[in-house]
């Protein structure tokens, strides 16, 4: 039988999955026919054309709310596995009734662990982005801006959650993945990538004169913080640069 | 002379560390004002910690004391009248003002206040109360509000509290009343106690509807928490957990803090010198966990300890099983839920999978291998079809198997 390739850019959207899958489900093509990938380097990048669907012959049938939910989050990590993954799942599901609830299925247990990667990373995001004021002078709104590094595909995600929060100011969140926007009125996100802006916030000190102060130099535990806190994430939160002072400080003082 | 702004915040969050509480979880979720009237704030569910500092604790909350003033003597606190430590006061303006700018940068989710008391405990409630009135009313904020009540506050107070804070709190401080007579002579237990129950039955109020289908007043939808130093006095784990359990049932409390005593400077002459327990304090938190999440009493987890602590060599779930090894093996392809929970190195989450994944095939170890479930750790206490515990259960060295060598005692 005659196999399919399908080129995707590395970002690609739930959408554009969907319809190469939907297509090819139409068409009765088994997962291990169809080979996803996303051309890596500058080369490809600049000669990759989007492999075009194949004509849809058929509906692909009704996957349940259960389902579409997981190939939706899937669909938000970065690996190119992804696309497969999710492909083989909805594939298999059409005819195997329980494969959502067989936890011990390899293809659900790769599933559950990338969902767990997604949420994590949300939920990272959430608690480490770290507004910086540049309130433009006159304006009598107030402006910031932050820069974060998510691993996965997340920016849709976690967008409603930054702007049910911080409705009375103007704000943007710059990421190498996109960026999310709120004006006051509607909150927009894009993939487009940005670079990370140099702005000062006074504000900052005291946070740290705070993060200082409220750590108990008497109980000293590095890994219980690492493990919540990973070193990848230091370089973008201000306050974590005082730690080695922190912590040679606390071993200088006698219990 | 005046000490600048960021030296007294030093000062007052200094202060504020001995608390262990910083959740921002179990309140109602809500989001900012939209439309005209902006506003700035929400809360989630889970609560979130912004940031973690190397003793391993999280900040969710921008935990500060309104003074470290006080008038009382309580011996094992830092703010004492008779510690030497710097004082220093906010006012009401300035802890609005530095919420907001922490908060509209993402550092936290909210404030933990606290104060020590000063002219009367009316008195510092009553500010206490106004910051959070003007966070709320004149500012629009609707992030996390945790006040710590002082107890002997008059009941409206108290009630006006409770109409602007997610989270109510009043310390018990000492596990045992006489531990607090001891170390808190001006502190009443009998007033803290029926403060918390004044606060619960609030609570419960305002989950009720009245039967004219009118809305009763919001009342703290966080509920009530509370702490107890560990260490300070003689109070043995049995003794702690026996008051944990009545403070969880009483008063529905959401959760029990276990602080360890930390040295402070310019300590009580009562006071032990030493590090803090913070291994015993770790294990109380597994007990209360143990009660919480896996349906364990509190009495079952101290009932075998001939001493009223708990070991500190193995955590509280394995001693447990180690003691009542009558109970396994279990099979779990047949046991209910609340056996399997008692099966060490299962948790509510593997538990959960596994039972849904045996509606659907017979496990065996390497299905548990694949839940992530720890066989070493589960393998003497379980059986399936490809697997028995050929007399393990009978080894009289079986906790050795599971405890760590003895130089790791020590979290330090
Ligand atoms: S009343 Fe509170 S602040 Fe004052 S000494 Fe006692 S514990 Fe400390």
């Amino acid at each position: 039988m005659k196999e399919y390739r399908v080129s995707l850019p590395a970002d690609a959207s739930f959408a554009l999955w969907r319809d190469h899958a939907r297509a090819f489900l139409g068409a009765g093509v088994p997962p291990s026919l169809v080979i996803w990938e996303c051309p890596s380097g500058q080369d490809d990048l600049f000669s990759m054309s989007e492999t075009p669907l194949l004509p849809v012959r058929a509906s692909g049938g009704r996957v349940t709310r259960d389902c579409l939910h997981l190939l939706e989050t899937v669909l938000c990590h970065e690996s190119v596995e992804r696309f497969d993954l999710a492909y083989r799942i909805l594939w298999r599901s059409r005819t195997e009734r329980a494969l959502l609830r067989t936890v011990t299925d390899p293809d659900m247990i790769l599933a559950r662990r990338m969902c767990h990667q997604i949420r994590h990373d949300v939920h990272k995001m959430k608690a480490f982005v770290r507004f910086r004021e540049r309130t433009p002078e006159g304006s009598n709104t107030r402006h910031f801006v932050a820069w974060f590094e998510p691993e996965h595909h997340v920016l849709e995600r976690v967008a409603s959650f930054f702007a049910r929060r911080f409705t009375d100011m103007n704000w943007i969140i710059l990421t190498p993945r996109g960026s999310i926007g709120w004006d006051g009125e509607t909150c927009v996100v894009t993939r487009e990538i940005c670079s990370r802006e140099i702005v000062e916030d006074e504000t900052e000190a005291l946070w740290k004169t705070y993060y200082r102060s409220i750590f108990n130099p008497a109980r000293v535990k590095v890994k219980a913080m690492r493990s919540e806190m990973s070193p990848k994430y230091w370089k973008n939160l201000p306050e974590t640069e005082l730690i080695p002072e922190m912590l040679a400080e606390a071993a200088r003082k006698v219990w | 002379m005046k000490r600048t702004f960021s030296e007294r915040l030093a000062i007052l969050s200094d202060a504020a560390k001995y608390d262990a509480s910083c959740a921002s979880s179990g309140s109602d979720r809500r989001g900012a004002a939209k439309g005209k009237e902006k506003g700035l704030g929400s809360t989630e569910r889970s609560g979130i910690c912004h940031t973690w500092t190397p003793d391993g604790r999280c900040v969710s909350l921008l935990k500060i004391l309104m003074t470290n003033f006080c008038i009382y003597d309580c011996a094992y606190c830092i703010n004492r009248v008779s510690s030497g430590v710097e004082r220093a006061r906010f006012s009401v303006e300035e802890i609005v003002w530095l919420t907001l700018e922490f908060y509209r940068r993402n550092y936290i989710e909210g404030l933990f206040l606290s104060s020590g008391i000063i002219r009367s405990s009316d008195y510092t409630m009553e500010e206490m109360v106004r910051i959070a009135k003007v966070l709320r009313l004149d500012k629009g904020f609707r992030g996390y509000i945790h006040l710590k009540a002082i107890p002997d506050a008059s009941p409206e107070l108290l009630a006006e509290a409770g109409l602007y804070a997610d989270r109510l709190s009043i310390n018990v401080e000492m596990p045992t009343e006489r531990g607090l007579n001891q170390y808190a002579p001006e502190k009443d237990a009998a007033g803290i106690r029926s403060a918390m129950g004044h606060m619960r039955q609030r609570m419960d109020a305002a989950k009720e509807k009245a039967p004219s289908g009118k809305r009763p007043a919001r009342f703290a939808p966080g509920g009530q928490s509370t702490q107890m130093i560990v260490g300070a006095d003689a109070a043995t784990d049995q003794d702690i957990l026996s008051s944990s359990s009545a403070l969880y049932s009483d008063y529905r409390l959401r959760r029990v803090y276990y602080s360890a005593f930390s040295p402070i400077p310019h300590a009580s002459e009562a006071l032990p010198a030493q590090r803090p327990p913070l291994l015993r304090e770790h294990r109380l938190y597994q007990a209360d966990w143990l009660f919480r999440f896996y349906g364990f009493q509190f009495q079952e987890i101290t009932e075998s300890r001939p001493d009223g602590m708990l070991d500190l060599d193995v955590d509280p779930k394995l001693s447990w099983a180690l003691d009542n090894r009558h109970v396994f093996p279990v099979e779990v392809n047949r046991a209910p839920r609340e056996l399997l929970l008692r099966v060490p190195g299962l948790g509510p989450r593997s538990v959960t999978a596994l039972l849904s994944a045996r509606r659907h095939k017979l496990i065996r170890l390497d299905d548990l291998e694949r839940l992530r479930v720890s066989l070493r750790k589960v393998r003497p206490f379980i059986t399936t079809p490809d697997w028995k515990p050929v007399k393990l259960l009978d080894r009289l060295d079986l906790k050795a198997l599971f405890a760590p060598p003895p130089k790791q005692l020590s979290l330090l």
